[in-house]
């Protein structure tokens, strides 16, 4: 019964969906006012997706085999935690999460937002009622995760064990709320651009959602990082796959709007623009999905693709990208632009921002296209690599990351003052940073060179926006800002100090025999046989000094039975400038056990950047909505 | 904002979508062929795992190409594909079969649910042909000549459809 209660909800929830999006036809057709019930039937729609995808939860975790979804990725002597998390660690339950995700965001903006015109809120809110149709179709026919299993499986197939880690249980929730409640930003410029309001008023009104699901993404692929970093074992924390590829583009269209949408709120400006972009963000979501999902990019077995779903997704891309592209080509003539602005100015450096990261963006999404385009003209297989983006991309992002330093200080319109003259102790601190890395690490490599050197200045750079300010009277968007530019700074090092100075070593030792790895003597103390709830393994017992003091790390290779597969658990010491991070894999016949080291100074500030850069976010969130609850009439005041 | 201008991510768009429709609808060929094609079968000597006896390289060499079937009992595909070699069975062709980490109540119980057409099944438990034999997953199939030498090697299950494709390779081996 709990199956077909979450079926049901689906069916009604797509009824209602397609309820909203006539209503907003006939409402912009004919100026009947059905702001209300529009409002009313996204929030019902919200509720019945959150009732489907409790009913998943229910069925995975009272492993109920006669539901197909949980025989294939469930058992009943998994743990609990990823019995539950086994839910959406699988197709049909990730694309429910993701159509519920949806369809909760558009509940909450029927709620909570007032700043647009009504109009232009009906036009949104259908927007957003033709996207969540289009999945609840997929779901529905393509995907259905509530399809039942006649009889019903005595055992269930278990799960991905790579998956059976905590960071799954919140690593893509996190990143779905970021990618999905992209479709927000979406649907308010094709409302936008229906209704021809584009101006600040809507800038204001989309900002909140585009910092909120921006804050989401960031959290997703920080945690996504180290996730990668310490389960797959290989020591890096980021690859260039094209699964990573797939959220880091959302982020970079997501992270352009950020800033070109205070232009618009500001001044007026960069209407056509900001629409694109915002078109463009929750597009790359689509098209992240579409690559995950279709199987396209990681087919190694003919049977792994699913042709059916990657179609369907296609189409789905493909009308509503089309659908907004299309708009924005005849709509975008009738877009006057704003109050204009000088060469130097606040506006200019946000268009070069723009510009940056836009080019950053085509560049990964040329990188991971690049090679199905190839194979589809020429037959030739190839992969584009971690070279490729980082020597391309790399040095557009430490640009960025200079221009980072000047773009808040400069003024709106117009900047007369000799604002160079500010960044004179940072340019300072980076010149330092640059001589000290050429007296302490003559053979560095000039990425990570220019890396720290830019890192220096901009960790000084950031904070001038606050020098010589009352910081009570510093409104929290500011504070936020800086935050966020300030971990960029915190990330860069991090990034620069790993790819300069990590050690490693790999080699086959007996136990009792020792390695040095950077600082440290390692000794392979022991190895012994352990077991778990569902995996058997072999544990390694390290032992490592540097001087003063030992510490113990113990990583495993572990051996699941139900799939049978095999993963490396690291182990990892984190220490106040470093992390030592050991992988023990195979024996050999003479009795040698395989160890890998590592030893990377200030790999951590990678992943405490990325987390600091998401906590700005969080802050400058908190400063808008909060000034905005002081100045906005409640939308429930208008009907009262 | 000039009509082109407005028009280009449209464009670009089409473009984009136009290539991705073709690429879905000629998958790639993505059968990776086994480098061991045209060598001979790498030494093993597997044991039994069931009422029949085990599989080693030297069975493999006796004058009669035959079909070495990588499977499982914890494989779904092979379900289907079983029935497959059964049929081929009945036209006279061997088939000797590697079982990759299995337990013998649960092949034994495989067997009889779906039909056993196999000649020997090795117990393959820690995967060490299968990776010897360049075969990444299950099921895999390789067609082995009197000589012993690998002639084909076939991925994923082997569909009824595959059938005449098998016995031209079986024939062409002899």
């Amino acid at each position: 019964m709990i199956a077909e209660t979450g079926l049901a909800a689906l069916w009604l929830a797509a009824g209602l969906a397609m309820l909203q999006f006539v209503l907003m036809i006939g409402a912009l057709r004919t100026r009947v006012d059905v702001g209300r019930t529009i409002r009313s039937i996204a929030v019902v729609q919200g509720v019945l997706t959150l009732i489907a995808f409790a009913a998943l939860l229910l069925v995975f975790a009272r492993t109920d085999l006669s539901v197909a979804l949980v025989f294939e990725n469930s058992h009943s002597a998994k743990p609990f935690i990823y019995k539950f998390a086994g839910a959406w660690g699988n197709h049909e339950g990730s694309m429910l999460l993701w159509v519920t995700v949806l369809s909760v965001a558009g509940a909450f903006f029927a709620i909570l937002s007032r700043r647009t015109s009504e109009r232009t809120l009906i036009a949104a809110l259908g927007a957003q009622a033709a996207l969540a149709l289009g999945f609840y179709a997929f779901l529905l026919i393509a995907s259905n995760p509530f399809a039942r299993l006649f009889p019903a499986a005595p055992e269930g197939r278990g799960l991905n064990p790579l998956l059976q880690d905590p960071g799954l249980a919140f690593h893509p929730p996190t990143l779905y709320i970021g990618y999905v409640g992209l479709s927000i930003a979406f649907s308010l410029a094709v409302g936008a651009l229906l209704t021809g309001e584009v101006d600040s008023r809507l800038a204001r009104a989309m900002r909140p959602w585009v910092l909120g699901a921006w804050i989401f993404l960031t959290l997703g692929i920080t945690a996504g990082s180290y996730w990668a970093y310490y389960e797959l074992g290989w020591g890096g924390y980021w690859f260039w796959d094209p699964v990573e590829n797939a959220s880091l583009m959302p982020w970079l269209a997501a992270t352009a709007l950020l800033h070109s949408i205070n232009v618009l709120a500001a001044r007026g400006a960069l209407k056509a623009w900001t629409m694109m972009l915002a078109v463009i963000a929750f597009s790359m979501s689509m098209v992240g999905t579409f690559l995950v999902r279709s199987g396209i990019l990681t087919s190694v077995h003919a049977f792994a693709i699913d042709p059916e779903r990657g179609t369907f997704l296609l189409a789905l891309l493909a009308i509503y990208v089309g659908a907004a592209f299309t708009l924005f080509a005849l709509r975008g003539a009738t877009l006057k632009e704003g109050a204009p602005f000088e060469l130097v100015s606040r506006e200019t450096g946000l268009v070069i921002n723009n510009l940056l990261l836009s080019v950053i963006l085509g560049i990964v999404f040329l990188g991971t296209l690049y090679p199905l385009f190839v194979e589809a003209v020429s037959g030739e297989k190839l992969s584009v690599g971690a070279p490729y983006f980082n020597s391309v991309a790399g040095p557009l992002a430490l640009v960025l990351a200079l221009l980072v330093g000047v773009g808040p200080l400069l003024r709106w319109r117009h900047e007369a003052r000799p604002v160079l003259k500010k960044l004179t102790v940072p340019a300072l601190l980076g010149v330092s940073a640059l001589v000290i890395t050429f007296i302490v690490a003559p053979a560095m490599g000039i990425l990570p060179r220019l890396g720290l050197t830019v890192a220096a200045y901009l960790a000084s750079a950031s904070i001038l926006p606050l020098v010589g300010r009352n910081p009570l009277r510093v409104p929290l968007a500011t504070w936020g800002m800086v935050a966020a530019h300030f971990g960029i700074a915190v990330a860069l090092t991090g990034m620069a100090m790993n790819a300069a100075f990590t050690s490693e070593r790999l080699a086959v030792i007996k136990t009792g025999e020792t390695l040095s790895v950077g600082p440290w003597l390692v000794e392979l103390h022991g190895v012994t046989p352990t077991a778990g709830k569902n995996w058997t393994a072999i544990e390694g017992e390290i032992r490592a000094t540097r001087g003063q003091g030992i510490v113990s790390l113990k990583p495993q290779t572990r051996y699941f039975s139900d799939p049978p597969a095999e993963t490396n658990e690291s182990a990892i010491r984190t220490f106040w400038n470093g992390q030592l991070y050991t992988v023990i894999g195979k024996s050999d016949p003479s009795g040698g056990w395989q160890v890998r080291l590592w030893w990377k100074p200030f790999v951590t500030l990678i992943w405490a950047g990325g987390a600091l850069i998401g906590f700005g976010g969080a802050v400058a969130l908190l400063g808008r909505v909060w000034r905005r609850r002081r100045r906005e009439p409640d939308w429930r005041e208008r009907y009262a | 904002m000039s009509r082109a201008i407005r028009f280009a991510p449209l464009a670009l768009l089409l473009l984009v979508v136009v290539a991705l429709v073709w690429r879905l609808a000629t998958p790639s060929n993505s059968t990776v062929s086994s480098k061991l094609e045209g060598k001979s079968v790498p030494a093993f000597a597997l044991p039994a795992i069931v009422a029949k006896p085990g599989l080693s390289s030297a069975d493999l060499a006796t004058g009669k190409p035959r079909i070495v079937n990588v499977f499982a009992s914890w494989c779904v595909p092979c379900i289907t594909e079983v029935h497959v070699l059964q049929e081929l069975k009945s036209r006279g062709v061997l088939v000797d079969g590697i079982a990759v980490r299995d337990t013998p109540p649960d092949l034994a119980d495989f067997l009889a649910h779906n039909g056993d057409p196999y000649e020997r099944i090795g117990s393959d438990a820690e995967s060490r042909v299968q990776i010897a034999l360049g075969s990444s997953g299950v099921p895999e199939s390789f067609i082995v000549d009197g000589h012993g030498i690998i002639r084909y090697q076939h991925i994923g299950p082997i569909e009824a459809s595959d059938a005449p494709m098998i016995m031209a390779k079986l024939e062409q081996a002899r």
